[in-house]
């Protein structure tokens, strides 16, 4: 009977998710523009976030090169969107990413807790400037005008990126890379000494995270027509996805996923009108969920929840 | 020839000397009170622009403002870490944990403060000058405001040595720096010491941004950002924790910065982040690191 409960569960999240995602498939033949784009948008967040949270989460980690990776796959779409079609800029935006993560995580994941962040921070820095003096003083003028794409081809290509990528990230938590990974977050030595080859696992981890962030970049680029390395590389694209995630709660996968939903909502809902108290409220969010909500939105709602079906169950 | 390397030193040495100051802040703050305060720049836009609206609307001098922005952020500063920061180290499980948390936690501050700024000073850029005559050194002209402030963060940078070197209070900060739990044990009251030790940092930021305001004749309330990157970087090449280290490596990036930017004015900024990128490859630990 237990089996059988277990079972049932089971299927019912299934048709639950199954349901979702048929409802997000046909979403933009009856609902209005707008709401195709702020999806696309949710989705890139969701994307970043999640993608950051496959390394970080498990690891304790905290990279803050979300953005180097997200403006390679940027830059990647502006340089080749008019010679090749976008599947094909989509595909060399996420290799390039992928190859940076290789280097960069060959070359720094051996720097520890304060060090690594530091590094990854400067990364984002480093590629925005050398940019920049390249565009500035090699070729004479500064961004580039990126070929735009319809609103709806955008917003299938997020969600194809999406679901990929969930699935990838439910993978590796059941999979031997994930119970690698969760052992060197809480305690790298022993893991090591297990016999997890602890710098083969973080970095292709690390590597595998990038490639989403690039293929979302190189996907988000032909919505903004303009860019330029303070757009492309803009270190906000690198603190968003920790916020997201920590706020979501990192302990479960839809944690991430509700964070991101939630504050890419409050943005579009605040940015226009009051810019200067969302940035202000985003950074009460912040502080606030870090000293008083160590698990996030999603250990919150679970907490409550195990006090309130305690409760049922003393009554009865 | 000469008058060249001059004016490239001198200008390096007067960059340097705010670089100096505002690094030993942050490094107080990461090396004893542990906190990597991204907020750390925020406290320098404040100083600045509190100096701005005493200057320009009562006409109090921008020396003077020193003795007044200080004492503000110094407070401000331990009022964060008794409230927030101090409970973030309690209730975080390893050391590791809370340098992350505390990191981002200062982020969220980051945005608060700015954010509050604009909302009270509006977002343009602002301005006045003091002290702006120049003065001729051996062929080399500079401003007399950036003298003076150099003159000023050297004998902040003294005085706070020999405040850490010879007082009570210096001696129980390089016990907590040390080892907080043992410093504890010893009868230090290490929560007290270490928001001690953070509003410092904040009352050098404050110092910086009085400073600052007198030698540049714009501040806005994004100017925080780059300076915490700064002191980021000066704390890197210095090695981090190491007070010393950092008043030094201030004038080491104040000098490299000004070569470049006599070379290739465009790289500066670039040269400083390749030199902190390859400074975390190749030798973490800095100058005076352990």
């Amino acid at each position: 009977m237990d089996i059988g409960r277990v079972f049932s569960k089971r299927s019912f999240v299934l048709g639950l998710l199954l349901l979702l995602l048929i409802l997000l498939a046909t979403s933009p033949l009856y609902s209005p523009r707008y709401t195709v784009v702020l999806l696309s948008n949710i989705f890139m967040y969701i994307v970043i976030t999640v993608s950051w949270s496959i390394f970080s989460g498990p690891t304790g980690y905290i990279s803050l090169a979300p953005a180097a990776f997200f403006g390679v796959g940027i830059y990647t779409s502006a340089i080749l969107g008019k010679a090749l079609p976008l599947p094909a800029v989509i595909g060399i935006g996420s290799l390039a990413s992928f190859c940076l993560a290789l280097l960069v995580g060959a070359l720094t994941l051996r720097l520890r807790g304060i060090y690594f962040i530091m590094f990854t921070f400067g990364l984002v820095e480093l590629l925005r400037h050398l940019l920049l003096f390249w565009e500035c003083t090699v070729m004479g003028r500064r961004g580039r005008i990126v070929i735009i794409v319809d609103n709806t081809t955008v917003y299938y290509l997020m969600l194809i990126i999406f679901v990929i990528l969930m699935l990838t990230a439910y993978l590796i938590r059941r999979s031997k890379l994930g119970l690698a990974l969760q052992s060197i977050g809480q305690e790298e030595e022993a893991a090591a000494h297990t016999g997890v080859n602890v710098t083969m696992v973080k970095v292709i981890t690390f590597a595998i995270s990038a490639i989403f962030m690039g293929a979302t970049g190189s996907i988000m680029a032909t919505k903004w027509t303009y860019i330029d390395p303070y757009i492309a590389f803009n270190p906000l694209y690198s603190f968003m996805p920790v916020l997201m995630a920590i706020f979501g709660g990192m302990g479960q996968l839809y944690g991430p996923v509700i964070g991101a939903t939630i504050f890419t909502y409050l943005e579009e809902f605040l940015i226009t009108r009051f810019p200067y108290y969302y940035m202000l409220i985003f950074g009460i969010i912040l502080v606030i969920a870090i000293a008083y909500l160590p698990d996030g939105l999603v250990g919150l709602i679970g907490k409550l929840w195990k006090r309130i079906s305690a409760r049922k169950h003393a009554h009865t | 020839m000469i008058v060249t390397i001059l004016n490239i030193v001198i200008a390096g040495l007067l960059m340097g000397g705010i670089y100096a100051l505002i690094a030993v802040g942050f490094s107080l703050q990461y090396g004893v009170a542990r906190v990597l305060n991204v907020s750390h720049g925020e406290f320098i836009m404040l100083g600045a622009f509190i100096t701005w609206t005493l200057y320009t609307v009562l006409g109090v001098n921008p020396l003077v403002c020193l003795i007044i922005c200080g004492p503000i952020t110094l407070i401000i500063g331990f009022l964060l870490h008794r409230t927030l920061f101090t409970h973030l180290r309690t209730s975080s499980v390893s050391f590791a944990a809370f340098e992350g948390k505390s990191m981002l936690a200062s982020f969220g501050l980051l945005f608060i403060i700015q954010n509050t700024a604009i909302l009270i000073w509006g977002n343009p850029a602002r301005g006045y000058t003091y002290l702006d005559s120049s003065v001729n050194i051996g062929g080399a002209i500079f401003g007399a405001n950036r003298l003076v402030t150099l003159g000023f963060a050297l004998v902040i940078g003294l005085v706070f040595y020999l405040f850490l070197a010879r007082t009570r209070l210096g001696k129980a900060i390089r016990a907590a720096a040390q080892d907080p739990g043992t410093a504890g044990l010893m009868g230090v009251n290490i929560n007290q010491v270490l928001a001690i030790c953070f509003g410092l940092g904040a009352l050098m930021a404050g110092f910086g941004g009085v400073l600052i305001s007198m030698c540049f004749s714009t501040i806005q309330p994004a100017m925080g950002f780059q300076y915490t990157i700064i002191a980021l970087i000066v704390i890197v090449l210095g090695g981090l924790g190491s007070i010393p280290g950092s008043f030094i490596g201030g004038f080491v990036l104040g000098l490299i910065g000004s070569i470049v930017s006599y070379w290739q004015p465009a790289l500066s900024l670039a040269a400083y982040y390749l030199l902190f990128v390859l400074l975390l490859l190749a030798k973490p630990t800095g100058i005076l690191g352990k």
